[in-house]
């Protein structure tokens, strides 16, 4: 009976960890099989016609620019906060109140933060629908998470490193720049890729705050559309499900390089340390 | 004879009152974490040049007081401390430069705490912070250094090899290098071979004995034998203060006080 018992857990861990697998790689089976036939070269580098298969290079062009401007200013600015609250704050009520609101925030449905990218930047601001609006937007989006992830990696930081390098009289700025940061390192890391997905993922704030225009952004105020919001638009549109799977082929490709990049440029930066 | 023993023991006691040769010079030291008193009013003069090591059962503030002599505590919240250190007529809680402080008194931890870096960055780390830049300073300072903590032959070889792939013993001299690198005149060490086994033991014993000539070492131990093999004083400490301090030929063959020769004949702790 005992074993019976194990051997039912265990099957159950399995079935479980099956279907997580699976459900993954039916998922981008099935996009890659919708969409493959579609993708050339003129399909990814071509300059978007709204009649017949047009390319899809303006899109690819937008995303990009939304992931560099938002991570550009997200970055440094949750990295810095999180330092403060890890290693400079006093810990008590503020800081306990700081880190309330960043994990709220965290929950916020994302049309929210559109509804509020509309009204602020768009309208206040007077960005006007453009990539900059969406981007900001964006930035708030992201600064949580970022938040986050960096506090829980400083966290990871033994206290041995950082009694070993005070011991040496050294300041603290250098011990949290020379040991803690490069230490903490993957785990900002993995904040910053996860933020990645989060904004290549990102459709209805950016729907409300940089547009739909389907055409190669002159600036970054211009009116552009996403991959993402591409992809939901020609479904709705014209239900044209072997298209936007093409659509989507290109975002998981995007994200792939973008996370591997990440990953090797964070090596590079440890390997310069040495 | 046992009269002229305790008088020998009177005089270093009144020389140790006068302080000449004191390098440091700790009197009424209490310490507090929170409301909780560790340290009661505790006097030692250590001496420049010399191993002093610091016995006692566990939780007897041993290492709260070996932290106290390079301001580590300060990195607690809550510590009080109250009393004087005077290290080279400088009272070191007085002075704001703790800094400069910690670059006079080196500390070596109780598990060898190496950065995740190559063993040359390791020892370069702090001459680097102090703002030395010449490659060739640096290179100087950092065979040296691992000469002085004596395994610079185990390692010349791959100086720019991640230092955490070294073993505990090699790690822990290291960490030892680490400090020398940046030339201090003493050096704690916090049951500096607790982790280690008995072969690198010996190895840092021998090491200690060797530096003993530059440097003034106070050192925090379980071992009795190892207090009794490396120091030249040795201090009993029990629920916060010390007990007996003296010689520790003397510490071990005549204690004078009947809990020290408890704890020294391995009766308690």
């Amino acid at each position: 009976m005992r074993k019976f018992k194990d051997h039912l857990l265990l099957g159950l861990l399995w079935a479980s960890a099956f279907l997580t697998v699976a459900v993954l790689v039916i998922i981008v089976g099935y996009i890659f099989y919708k969409g493959f036939r579609l993708i050339d070269f003129n399909f990814i580098f071509g300059d978007y016609s709204p009649v017949g298969h047009g390319g899809i290079w303006p899109m690819i062009v937008t995303t990009l620019y939304t992931i560099f401007i938002s991570l550009i200013i997200a970055t440094p600015i949750g990295i810095l906060a999180a330092v403060y609250l890890q290693e400079y704050a006093k810990q008590g009520r503020l800081v306990r109140l700081i880190r309330y609101a960043t994990e709220s925030l965290t929950g916020i449905p994302s049309i929210i933060y559109g509804l509020f990218g509309a009204v602020f930047f768009v309208t206040t601001l007077k960005f006007g629908m453009s990539i900059i609006a969406a981007s900001l937007t964006l930035t708030i989006i992201v600064l949580p998470v970022i938040i986050r992830t960096t506090e829980e990696a400083l966290k990871t930081v033994p206290l041995s490193y950082r009694e070993g390098s005070l011991a040496l009289g050294t300041t603290k700025l250098q011990t949290l720049y020379k040991v803690i940061l490069p230490s903490a390192m993957p785990g900002i890391l993995s904040g910053i890729i996860l933020s990645i997905g989060r904004i290549v993922g990102e459709s209805a704030a950016i729907f409300l705050t940089a547009g739909t225009v389907a055409a190669m952004p002159e600036g970054i105020f211009s009116s552009a559309r996403t991959l993402t919001v591409h992809s939901f638009l020609v479904t709705q549109e014209s239900g044209d499900i072997e298209l936007a799977a093409a659509v989507g082929i290109v975002l998981i490709v995007i994200i792939l390089i973008l996370n591997f990049s990440a990953t090797f440029i964070s090596k590079k930066l440890n390997k310069a340390d040495y | 004879m046992g009269t002229t023993v305790i008088e020998r023991n009177e005089e270093v006691r009144n020389s140790k009152q006068t302080n000449e040769t004191a390098k440091i010079n700790v009197k009424d030291l209490d310490l507090f974490y929170g409301d909780k008193q560790a340290l009661y009013k505790v006097s030692l003069d250590i001496h420049e040049k010399e191993v002093t090591a610091l016995i006692g059962p566990s939780g007897c503030g041993k290492s709260t007081f070996l932290r106290s002599l390079n301001r580590m505590n300060d990195l607690i919240d809550g510590v009080k401390i109250t009393g004087d250190i005077v290290i080279d007529n400088e009272n070191i809680y007085e002075t704001n430069d703790v800094i400069k402080l910690r670059t006079k008194v080196g500390m070596v931890f109780q598990k060898p705490n190496l950065f995740p870096m190559s063993i040359y960055d390791n020892v370069a780390y702090g001459p680097r912070m102090q703002g030395i830049k010449s490659k060739k300073e640096l290179n100087k300072i950092v065979e040296e250094s691992l000469r002085g903590a004596a395994i610079w032959d185990e390692v010349k070889d791959r100086l720019k090899t991640s230092a955490l792939g070294l073993s505990g013993g090699q790690q822990q001299r290291v960490c030892i290098a680490r400090a020398i690198a940046m030339k201090p005149e003493i050096i704690l060490m916090d049951e500096p071979t607790s982790a280690l086994d008995p072969i690198s033991t010996l190895k840092v014993e021998e090491l200690i004995a060797n530096m003993k000539k530059d440097y003034t070492i106070v050192i925090v131990t379980h071992n009795m034998q190892q207090a009794a093999r490396v120091s030249d004083k040795t201090a009993f400490f029990l629920n916060g203060e010390i007990i007996e301090y003296d010689e520790t030929n003397n510490i071990f063959s005549m204690p004078k006080d009947q809990r020290t020769e408890d704890y020294v004949t391995g009766r308690f702790g």
